[in-house]
Order: structure tokens, then sequence, then C-alpha cells
């Protein structure tokens, strides 16, 4: 996601500039390359790419983000150089070479770019004991900005029973979802933490001894966690748990995960906003909390213990469970309501909280203030802290800050901040033997698909061929080649769920390359994905997708035991 | 067995007047490929000598025989104009009764609970409807023939599993098919296709069988046995590309019969090791019906005469042990055992799965060091070693019926084995310790073996175990460890058959211990004129042959490992020696004798090697070349049998006729002439001999030797008579007389026959003019 100026979203080109898009005379895309990159095969890729293109075109440019600079330095990088004109400059350019070449992905390149980023966790299983009702999830994201903004997280609770699994769609860069990424789930963590085990980790810090281990991560090697910043971060989580132990009153031991939830969605927004004020005296941490504190983030987390699933969502992003019907066919129950224009709650909301004369101004063109698609976000302190903080910040801030032209900008109509909040709404839902799983996405995914399809695409890979129903010959009429037709189009059909081990990518590889008859068209795939970034963002957004799988027997077992 | 099937249904409708659906049809086996007709070819020439017409037929006579065919994309077929198909409940209603006319009574829906045993010997049978006394029992359950096997107080393992199995029915085209066209086998294809009622019959062997029963009689699996069109949608495909004339053709419907298979393929015939009087026919691998009338003679046999007519030693029960009963192992090996029934059958072809199950000490060594495996018995044996800057091909190219990619590198180990010294893993070898507190253990085992055990304490005497025909139950070695102590060495797959033979044969006496300690030696084979050299540093004791002469046996230490038994034999004929070590000193024992054999230019060596060095010194092997109706007079064995050894003897009686009336056939060695290694087809086993044009017999296996540069192939010569067809007496003046072809696919090549060993081999020396520099690298 992005914040304006500049229009956003365009489904198709605009202008009649005749972008080459599906012409014949593609450049060598280099989004191509960057998931590769990322997963070392780098080597094998840029050879076959520099054979078949060339090479001016397939440098990829190098625009990784500061931190994953810093972490995984590859002398090979040094080689390549950012080309300095914009792709349309070498499109042009591209028009002047001899021989022009028509580019397609094959298809195991179309799935090494799919699955650069996929990941799949199973529980494991125990001795009949302490049993999940979470089977294991699958993730995978595919980037559309350079680099990309979404994040996601998984984790384990250690010292509480469930699991916490969230996505995190960033915009203005992706500083802000990175941090939500790697903290929130140890502040909701914390806030779920009996008192007794609050004041055994924290004597546990006095005394200088071991701490208890509080979540256990499910991560993908290119999920990061930032190491620069984990003491500062750390700090600002102690002075949480800190205020916790001092808050408990003995009484109340029951915890309230709705509350636990909302609460620590709070509770970091406005840690990020302090940070930011306070600055640090690490010139790189002082400029990196404040990129935090200035982009923005989504945040959609699901916590599920035994049959107690709860949802908490902030923004745009979205929670959908997948139920199976008696028949076998799917529907889609949605745990989350999207905060942003046209959920009529929202706008009640936002009109509420600020006098009438804003009524018209406080959401125009469907954003908050003209400007901001989600109504609800972490960070994003240009549209919570007031003016003159946000000048002051700014005056004494790095010169970086000072030269980017955006932060500078205070958005119009700015009369009673903050007009944004981090604060999620949680829904509750009892799981039941029915409900298979839960996908969790950032709405790189909603906006090109519907949610009937999504649920059904995942609980027919999930079931697999099995629960197809099977063909019988029962009586009627049915010659060999009718057979031989219908068997052949059904493993068509079954053949793309096969190439995916991972329903998450699946479900990518459908929402990229579904035609208008909702199968998936290896054509439009290899297209979509062979787009160079600076085009890639304008046909789809990131895209990150989190499906959890629920264990009906557990899940059934509690029931019975009720 | 099918030949004898064919002849009993064609009778039983004679006999009983039952109607059994029996018609000649005739079978077309279709070739898409080069390599699948030269498979047919092979089963060609097999079935012309044995007396089954057949022949291999061009694409075009195929499309005469068969109306509907497409032959666009075959290379060639087989025919057999006799073959035929019958209805198989027919069948059955015919032979019961046929049964029951014989005085048989057959208890219609009783189910046997389990089987009742005393004192290891079948007593009766226990029913739901009460007990049924009998002498022997015959487990023909099928696919429950597994559990029922288990369900005995003392279990009886039959390692068989059953797969879903899907055929087509059809109803009648629109002109009905002839009853007698020809049943098609496209095994290209997968597929097998035959006329019903005017429609067709369909199924086939699918890639990814669905394997049924794992965990037993499961009455929901079988109602839920329905068909699975998604399943069968290949078979289908391959279906219509043969006959596309059927795409209008009405599906009657889609049947769902699950069929049994064993781990190996071939089906398990004979009595339990553990239980006299339980015997076993089960696991058809789906060739029930055109086995079944075969098998069931050969069991009847057994249980009249105590052995069948014929050696089918690869189907007896006692070729698998308990260790083949795992389930997970079974449910595995039938996935892979079932779409081999359609697969291209080659030489030395090893299955995938189930395997890993036994291993020497040193297989992570061996096989960091590049070693590729076979199976035998379960155990993994190094088959040969692939050096570092080698690449073998996959193993879906690497199957073939000509020179095989691992030609070179069995060269090389030959080459060492012959000049330097080679180390061979051989641990699977079957290994019992026989001991007593007196003289029992040599008195039983002069009565089991032929040879003279009575020999001086050290010695190693190679003998064979006769039945009472004076066939090879067994061919192993033994050494007299002490004067009551004897170590016995066996093939792998002897582990239960010779088990049950010794204990069937052995006095119930508690001071004479049978023990099998098959796993706690590790067994390293030196072969080669420098193993002298290694083990000598190894032990600083002398190894010259006059303190250690061939065919001595003594306890020594080995680097830090004391009490190493050290053979003086390699089971090839070369020098060298076995050293059977206690299994926790393997890995020292191996690790010293591969660095200090460094300088003597040691190296791994497989058992493509050994093979190659056995057979061109005409050493036969148990389970290949001998067998239960093989004695040692008829593979010059005399010196191994000694026939006034002073005591009676099992099988003595035999032999002593045997010797007065001549034998009936002998063991040759053929030695291929006009036979390009790398061009002609390889011979591997079952090729028919011609001496003069006649075919008198079939070799039993064949090997490269290196040292001839010619192949090399043992087999049973005859003599039978050009009038009669009956056999004669078999001299070495016939065998020396006569000019020799060995058919490989329908080629016929010429061969040398040998009765002895190529003397040439045993004094093979380097010319000094061909030692080069590269004889200094190490190995």
């Amino acid at each position: 996601m992005c914040v304006c100026p500049g229009p956003r979203r365009i489904g198709i080109p605009v202008g009649s500039s005749g972008l080459p898009l599906f012409s014949d005379a593609m450049p060598a895309p280099a989004q191509l390359f960057f998931p590769l990159l990322r997963n070392c095969e780098l080597s094998r890729i840029y050879g076959t790419a520099c054979y078949c293109h060339h090479k001016h075109l397939c440098c990829p440019p190098l625009y990784l983000p500061q931190s994953r600079l810093r972490y995984s330095p590859h002398p090979v990088y040094a080689t390549f150089c950012r080309p300095k004109e914009s792709w349309w400059q070498y499109t042009q350019g591209r028009r002047y070479a001899s021989t022009p070449q028509k580019f397609y992905l094959t298809p195991p390149q179309v799935n090494s770019i799919l699955k650069a980023n996929e990941y799949s966790f199973k529980v494991p299983e125990f001795d009949g004991k302490n049993v999940s009702s979470v089977l294991g999830f699958d993730s995978n994201q595919l980037p559309a900005n350079a680099p990309i903004e979404d994040r996601r997280s998984a984790a384990t609770c250690l010292q509480t029973r469930g699991m916490l699994l969230g996505v995190f769609d960033g915009h203005a860069g992706c500083a802000c979802s990175q941090a939500v990424s790697e903290r929130l789930f140890y502040y909701i963590a914390v806030s779920l933490l009996p008192h007794e085990t609050l004041l055994e980790i924290e004597n546990a810090v006095e005394s200088g001894r071991a701490l208890l281990p509080i979540l256990q991560w499910h991560k993908h090697p290119n999920d990061y966690f930032s190491k620069e910043a984990s003491k500062l971060y750390f700090n600002s989580l102690r002075t949480y748990w800190q205020e916790l132990i001092d808050l408990n009153t003995g009484e109340s031991t029951d915890i309230d995960v709705k509350e636990a939830l909302i609460n620590a969605f709070k509770r970091l927004d406005n840690d990020i906003s302090l940070e930011a004020q306070v600055g640090d005296p690490n010139s790189f941490l002082n400029y990196l909390v404040l990129r935090v504190a200035f982009s923005g983030a989504t945040a959609c987390v699901a916590h599920v213990d035994g049959v107690d699933l709860h949802v908490a969502n902030t923004g745009d992003s979205r929670a959908m469970l997948g139920v199976q019907e008696e028949d076998g066919s799917w529907s889609a129950v949605t745990l989350s309501n999207d905060h942003n224009a046209q959920n009529e709650r929202e706008l009640e909301r936002l009109k509420l909280e600020h006098p009438k004369n804003e009524a018209k101004s406080v959401v125009k063109q469907d954003r908050l203030l003209g400007l901001l698609m989600p109504f609800r976000a972490f960070g994003d302190v240009k549209f919570k802290w007031s003016i003159d903080l946000q000048k002051r910040v700014i005056e004494s801030g790095p010169d970086q800050l000072n030269d980017n032209e955006y932060t500078k900008f205070i958005p119009p109509n700015y009369y009673t901040p903050p007009y944004l909040t981090a604060e999620p709404e949680v829904t509750y839902h009892r799981l039941r033997p029915q409900d298979k799983f839960l996908v969790l996405a950032t709405d790189g995914l909603w906006e090109t698909m519907h949610r009937q399809d999504v649920v059904r695409i995942v609980g027919e890979y999930l079931t697999g061929m099995h629960h197809q129903q099977p063909i019988a010959v029962g009586g009627y009429k049915v010659t060999l080649g009718q057979m031989h037709g219908l068997l052949t189009e059904r493993r068509a059909k079954m053949s793309s769920v096969f190439e995916d081990q991972n329903a998450a990518t699946h479900l990518i590889r459908h929402a990229v390359g579904n035609n208008e008859f909702g199968t998936v068209d290896h054509e439009r795939l290899s297209k979509m994905l062979s787009l160079p970034e600076e085009l890639a963002r304008m046909y789809r957004d990131d895209i990150t997708i989190i499906v959890v799988q629920f264990n009906s027997h557990v899940v059934g077992a509690y029931q019975n035991q009720e | 067995m099918a030949d004898y099937s064919n002849k009993l249904y064609q009778q039983l409708e004679q006999e009983t007047g039952i109607q059994t659906g029996y018609i000649r049809t005739g079978s077309i086996f279709l070739a898409q490929t080069q390599d699948r007709l030269i498979s047919l070819k092979r089963i060609n020439s097999r079935l012309n000598v044995i007396g089954i017409p057949s022949e291999i037929i061009s694409p075009k006579k195929v499309a005469e025989l068969h109306p509907l065919l497409n032959v666009h994309d075959l290379v060639g077929a087989m025919h057999v104009p006799e073959d035929a198909v019958v209805s198989s409940a027919d069948v059955a209603l015919a032979l019961a009764s046929a049964a029951s006319q014989n005085g048989v009574q057959i208890y219609d829906r009783t189910s046997v609970l389990h089987v009742m045993v005393k004192k290891g010997q079948v007593t009766g049978v226990e029913t739901d409807k009460g007990q049924i006394e009998c002498q022997y029992f015959v487990n023909c359950a099928g696919q429950w023939a597994y559990e029922l096997g288990l369900s005995n107080e003392e279990p009886v393992s039959i390692p068989l599993h059953a797969c879903e199995h899907f055929y087509l029915l059809t109803r009648p085209l629109e002109t009905p098919l002839q009853s007698n066209t020809p049943t098609v086998v496209d095994a290209d294809g997968r597929i097998y296709i035959r006329n019903w009622q005017g429609g067709i019959l369909s199924g086939g062997f699918e890639k990814n069988p669905k394997p049924i029963f794992t965990e037993g009689k499961n009455q929901l699996e079988i109602q839920n046995l329905q068909e699975d069109w998604d399943h069968f949608e290949p078979l289908l495909s391959s279906l219509l590309r043969r006959m596309p004339e059927l795409d209008t053709l009405e599906i009657m419907k889609l049947v769902n019969c699950p069929e049994t298979f064993t781990p190996d393929m071939r089906c398990i015939l004979g009595e339990s090791p553990l239980v006299q009087g339980y015997f076993v026919l089960a696991g058809m691998n789906s060739a029930g019906i055109s086995f079944g009338g075969g098998a069931g003679r050969y069991l009847a046999e057994w249980m009249v005469h105590g052995y069948p007519s014929e050696n089918i030693w690869e189907l007896d029960l006692k070729r698998f042990g308990a260790l083949q009963s795992s389930r997970t192992f079974l449910r595995h090996r039938v996935m892979e055992v079932m779409p081999l029934l359609y697969d291209l059958k080659v030489p030395r072809w090893d299955f995938q799965t189930g395997r890993q199950l036994r291993t020497s000490p040193l297989y992570d060594r061996l096989d960091a060091q590049g070693a590729r495996w076979m199976e035998k018995h379960g155990f993994e044996r190094p088959k040969y070693f692939v050096p570092p800057d080698k690449d073998l091909l996959a193993l879906e190219q690497s199957k073939t019926f000509y020179k095989p990619d691992w030609f070179d590198i069995v060269e090389s180990e030959v080459k060492c084995c012959k000049e330097a010294v080679c180390v061979i893993d051989m641990s699977s070898f079957t290994k019992f310790e026989i001991t007593s507190t007196g003289d029992q253990a040599l008195e039983v085992l002069q009565y089991l073996f032929s040879n003279d055990l009575d020999v001086p304490v050290g010695h190693i005497v190679h003998t064979g175990m006769l039945n009472e025909g004076g066939g090879y139950e067994n061919d192993c070695s033994i050494a007299r460890l002490s004067k009551r102590s004897f170590f016995m060495i066996s093939p792998t797959d002897q582990q239960v058959h010779c088990w049950a033979w010794l204990k069937k044969h052995m006095p119930e006496d508690s001071n004479l211990l049978l023990e099998d300690v098959t796993w706690k030696y590790t067994a390293l084979n030196l072969i080669g004129p420098r193993a002298v050299d290694v083990l000598s540093e190894l032990s600083y004791a002398p190894m010259t042959p006059d303190h250690f002469p061939s065919l001595f046996c003594k306890e020594m230490s080995v680097g830090y490992a004391n009490g190493i038994r050290v053979m003086s034999m390699t089971h090839t004929g070369e020098p060298g020696f076995m050293l059977y070590i206690p299994i926790e000193y393997a890995l020292h024992v191996y690790n010293e004798v591969m660095s200090v054999g460094q300088k003597y230019g040691i190296r791994n060596a497989g058992y493509y090697a050994l093979r190659s060095l056995r057979i061109e010194k005409f050493f036969a092997f148990w389970g290949q070349d001998l067998n239960t109706l093989t004695t040692p007079l008829e593979c010059g064995r005399e010196s191994r049998v000694k026939l006034e050894k002073g005591m009676d003897f099992m099988g003595r009686d035999a032999l002593l006729q045997q010797k007065q009336n001549g034998v009936y056939k002998r063991l040759t060695m053929f030695i291929l002439d006009d036979h390009d290694t790398d061009l002609d087809l390889w011979p591997w086993w079952g090729e028919p001999i011609y001496r003069n044009g006649q075919y008198a017999g079939k070799t039993t296996s064949s090997a490269y030797s290196y040292t001839l540069e010619r192949h090399v192939c043992l087999g049973f010569v005859h003599n039978f008579s050009e009038d009669t067809g009956e056999e004669q007496v078999v001299t070495a003046d016939f065998i020396n007389r006569g000019e020799y072809e060995i058919d490989i696919a329908g080629h016929r090549f010429q061969a040398k026959a040998k009765l002895y060993p190529v003397t040439s081999l045993f004094t093979h020396k380097r010319r000094k003019d061909e030692v080069e520099l590269s004889d200094l690298h190490g190995k």
C-alpha cells in the first residue's frame, strides 16, 4: 500500500502511451530477480537471463532494503548497477534491438518465483496429550513493491497456550510493517501472561538469570528481525510488563484475550510513537525509529487456543474462515471488518470522533483526509501527532528525514489529530468441526479474488482429489470416449493443485494467474510475474497469505467434552 | 506352470461336464519399444524350447490377427496361439465338483479360526462350526493368508499384501467381437484387453497402485471398494489409444477387485519352516488363474512325495523370513511390485522400496565412498563403487539388455582383485554355529553333509547339504573351529531354509546346539595377491602358505582387535582371506585394512566384481546354478563327496546309483565366441543352449570375464534323444564333442564348452612391458 500523492491501485495502465505490457517486446523484468536473488539461485537465473537477453536489460536494480543489505551482503550485488533510465527509456531502447524476442517464463521459472517465499509449519504430534487444534499452516508472499512492504509472522506462545498468526501490510515503506511483525506478538504474549509469570521474568532480568522463552517463532529464512533495534525494543517491552505488574491488583486471574489483544496493539503503537519522539543517541537507530513511525502498517492477527479463535484487525487485511458444509461444499465466513471507506461503521466512527465541520474533509475520495485508504493503522504519525510535534521532530531529526518531501508534508484539513488509531476490532469465534481452515491475507489477495473463490480453492486444495465427487456410471449410458473426455478434464483441473505443496502458493497462483474462466492460465501468470517492478505495482499489490488448517478431530473432541 | 494350467482347464470341461468358458483365443503381447521387443524375443526363445508354440510377428501381422488394434506405434509383437481364456468362477466350480466327485468334502460358509498345532505338527483346524482333525493344512486364503498365518499360536509369516485392481467391462460392440479374438497384452501401455461377451474386458497394472487392507480384514474398506474412474484414467487413455474405435462403446461397469502381491513378484508356495504339515499357496500376483493349476500340482506333489517334481525354490515360502513380514514393508513393496508386472524386466534389477533394512556396520562408510547397493534377503550388499569423478545414468535410463554403464567400474575392481587387493563386505552370508558337548555335532553333520567333516581342527570343507535324491538343499563351507564346534557359511537367502532343514533333521538333544550367528559377524573378503601382505602387516603373523595353507581357519588379531576369524578362502578362487569380525570391531578392522592396504593398492569392490571372478572360475552358486534337483556329480563336484567316508549320509544312495548309471545333465561352462560385448545383447540366464543345433538345456547364470575378455555362461547340458525326446546319460565325451550355441533373444552365438575352468586364469601375471606410470597411483 502507498500513500498519496499519485494514484494507486490502477487496474489498467493509464493514458494512451501504449505501455508495452503485453506487447512482444517485454524486457527482462527486474522484478523477476528479486525473489530469486534471495533464494541464492542467482547464478543459475542470472546465467539463463543473460543467455537470452541483452545484458543491460537484465541487471537487477539494487534496491534491497537497507537492513537487508546489512545482513546479507552479497559480493555479486556489487557488480550490478541500477539502471539510471526508467523502464520507459529502456523499453524504447529495446526497440532498436535487432532481434526482437518474446520473453516468457517457463513453468519451472514461474514456480521458483512463486515458491521463493513459501513456508509450511506442521504442529508436531504429541502422544495424545495436549493435542493442538491447529494442524499447521502454509504461508507465502509475492512482492509487487520493491522491496515488499508486506510482512507476516507466526509463533506459538510458550508460557500460555495458543498460536499467533498475523499479516501486516505496510505503506510508505516497509519500516513500520517490519517493526510490527517483530514486536506485536511479544506485546500480545506479554498481555496474556499471568502475573506470576511476569514477575518471574522480571526477576530473571533483574538478577541476570536466563529468561523464560515466551514465543516460538515459525519463520521463513527471508523473514528477518532487526538486530540493531533489538535492545531498544526489549526495553520498551520490559517497561510495558513492568507497568502490567504494577497495575495488577491481585484480584482477577482470568485474562481476557480480547482485552489483551486490544491493549497489545495500542501499547505497541504508543511505543512506536514514543520512541520516535524521544529519539536515540545511535544515529542509525534514531533514523530507524523515525522511519517506523512515519511509515504505516495494518495488521490482522489471529490467536488460536483450542476452540477459541480471536481475530484482531486493524486496517484492511482480512481473516476468512473456510467452512465445509455437510454436502462437501465450501462457504466463507468473514471474521474481520475492513477499516476503510467501504465500511459504514468506520465512516460513522470517524465523523463522530471529529467536529461536525470536518465531516466532509475527514474522508475524501474514500481516503482518510483524502490521503490514506485504511482508516486504522500502526505508525503513520502524520495522522496522529499534532502539527507542532511533527515539525519539531522533523527539524531535530536527521537530514534524510528533512530531505524527504513526504514526511514534511502535512495532510490537508488537519485540525483535530489524532485521525488514526491502531486499536483493533476483535472478533471471537468458537471453532466447530466444520471450520476447516482460516485464511489471513493482505488486501493484495482480496482485491483480486472473491472471498468465496478463495475459500473454495483452498478447500479443494486441502482436501485434495479425495473429496472431489467421484464419478459413477450407475446405469447411465456413457461411452468410453465420453468418460475419457470427462476424466482428462478433471485431471487437468487437479494438476495445478499437485504442482503446489503449499496452500498459500496455490492461492497466489490463482490470484495472479486466473483467467476469466477461473482457471490458472500459464501465459497470464508468466506475464504478470515478469512485469518490471515499476509496472508490477500498477497491476497488483503485495500479496501475503497465511492458511491455518484446523484439526477437526481435536475441535470435535472439545465439543464432545462439554 | 501356466502350461499345465492350460492343459488342466482344457480337460476339466470333459471330465466334469461343467462349462469353464475355455476358449482357445491365443494372445498377442505388444511391444512399443525395441527394449520390449527384446524382452519378448527372450521369452519367445524360452517358450519354443519347452514346446509352447509362439512367434515374433510384425505390426502388420498384428493388425491381421485383431481387427481393432492400432498398430502404428508398435515395433513388433509376440503371438502365442495356444493361449486360452476361461471364466474363473466356472473353473473354480468345475474344480470343486471334480474334487467332490472324488470324495472331497467342502464346507461352505465356514471360517477358520486357527490351525491347531502339537509339537510343531498340524493336528487340526478350529472353525466357527467346530474342529476338523487333519494332518495337512493348506493356507490358500489369498489376501487373508497373512492374517490367517498370524492367527496361529506359533505364527506362520506369509508376506503378501493386497492392492486394488480395476478392470473395465463394456457392453457388446455393434458387431460383437468374435469369441476367439486374441487376448492383447500391451505392457508398455500397462493394459490387457480380452473379449467379454461380445464386448471387452480391460484392466491393467497402473504406476500408482492403491494398497488396501494394510491393517487386515476391514469391513469398512471392503464396503468402500468402489469404482475409481480418476484412478483408471491413464489405463483408459491407453486403451483408447490402442483401440480408437472403442470410443463410442458403452461402459457397463468398472470392477474393483483387490489382488494380492508378494515382495518379489513371485507366488508363495510350500511348507512352513516352523510347522510341519502347514502348507501355503497364496500371493498369485494377479496370475491366479494362469498359474493356479500348475501351482496346485506342485503343492500336491510336495504333500504326497515330500518334494515337488521341479525346482521351485524361487516360489518356496522359505525364501522369506519373518523379516519380510512388516506391514509397512509389504505395503511399500507391493506398491513397487504391482507396476513392475508390466514394467520392462531387465537384468540386475533391484527393488527400490523396503531397503536399508539389514545393513553391515560399515554401510555408511562404504556408502560415502560411492557404493551402489543391491538387496538380498533384506541385507544391503555393495554392487560396485562409483569413483568420485564418475557419474552413472539415472535409474530409468540405466535399464538395458546391452552393456551396462558400470562396465568400466567393475573392470577396474576386477583388475585390482587380480593384481593387488580388494575388500568386499560380505556380511550378508548366513552364518550358523553348531556345537555339542560330545561328538553329536560331528555325527549329525557327517550325516547331513556329503563331504567328510572329520578333518583336523582349523580346516575348512566345501560341502553340500543334500536331500534324499542327492540334490543340493544348500551348498556351504564349514570350518571346524574345535573338536566339537563347527562354523557354517551359507548363501544369504538360506537363513530360513537351512535353519528349517537342520532343525528338522537334528535329533532333539539339549547337548547339541545350533545357533544363528549371522548378525554377530561382519565379513570382509580380502581378495587378491597382496591380501597376504596386508594381513601379515596387521597381525605380525606369518601368512605364507606354509603357515596358513589354503582352506584354513585361524583366530588371530588384526590391528588392535583380537579374535578375528581369518579363513584362507575368497569364494572366487582367487587368493585371499575372509575375515569374520565380531561386529564391534568391524569399523576398526576395516579402517586398519584400508590404511595399511593403501600402499598395496587396496580398494573397495562389490558383488559384481565377485560374480565376474566367480563365474569365470566356474564356481557354481546355490540358488542360481544349483538347486534341490542338482547333485554334486552333475556339476563336477565328485571331490566334494566322500562316498566312502565310513558312514551313511543323506543322499548317498542316490549318488551311488548315479555314479553307477551316469548323470543325465551336466553343469557346463560356456565361453561365448562371436559375441560383441559392446554391440550384442548380453546373456543373462535362462537362455536356451543348442548342441549341434539341438536344444540341450538352459543357462543358469552368466557374467563377463574381464580376464578372458569374453562372456561366460554356466548352464546344464542334457542329452535329449532325437527320436523320443527322452533324457539320456551325459558323459564328458558327449559334452566335449558337441558344437554349442547360446540363443540370446533369438540370436544364436557360438560357444565353447568347458567342464573345468580355464587354467590360464590361475597363473595370471602381468607382463612387464604392460606396466605404466598410472599403476603407481594409489587407488
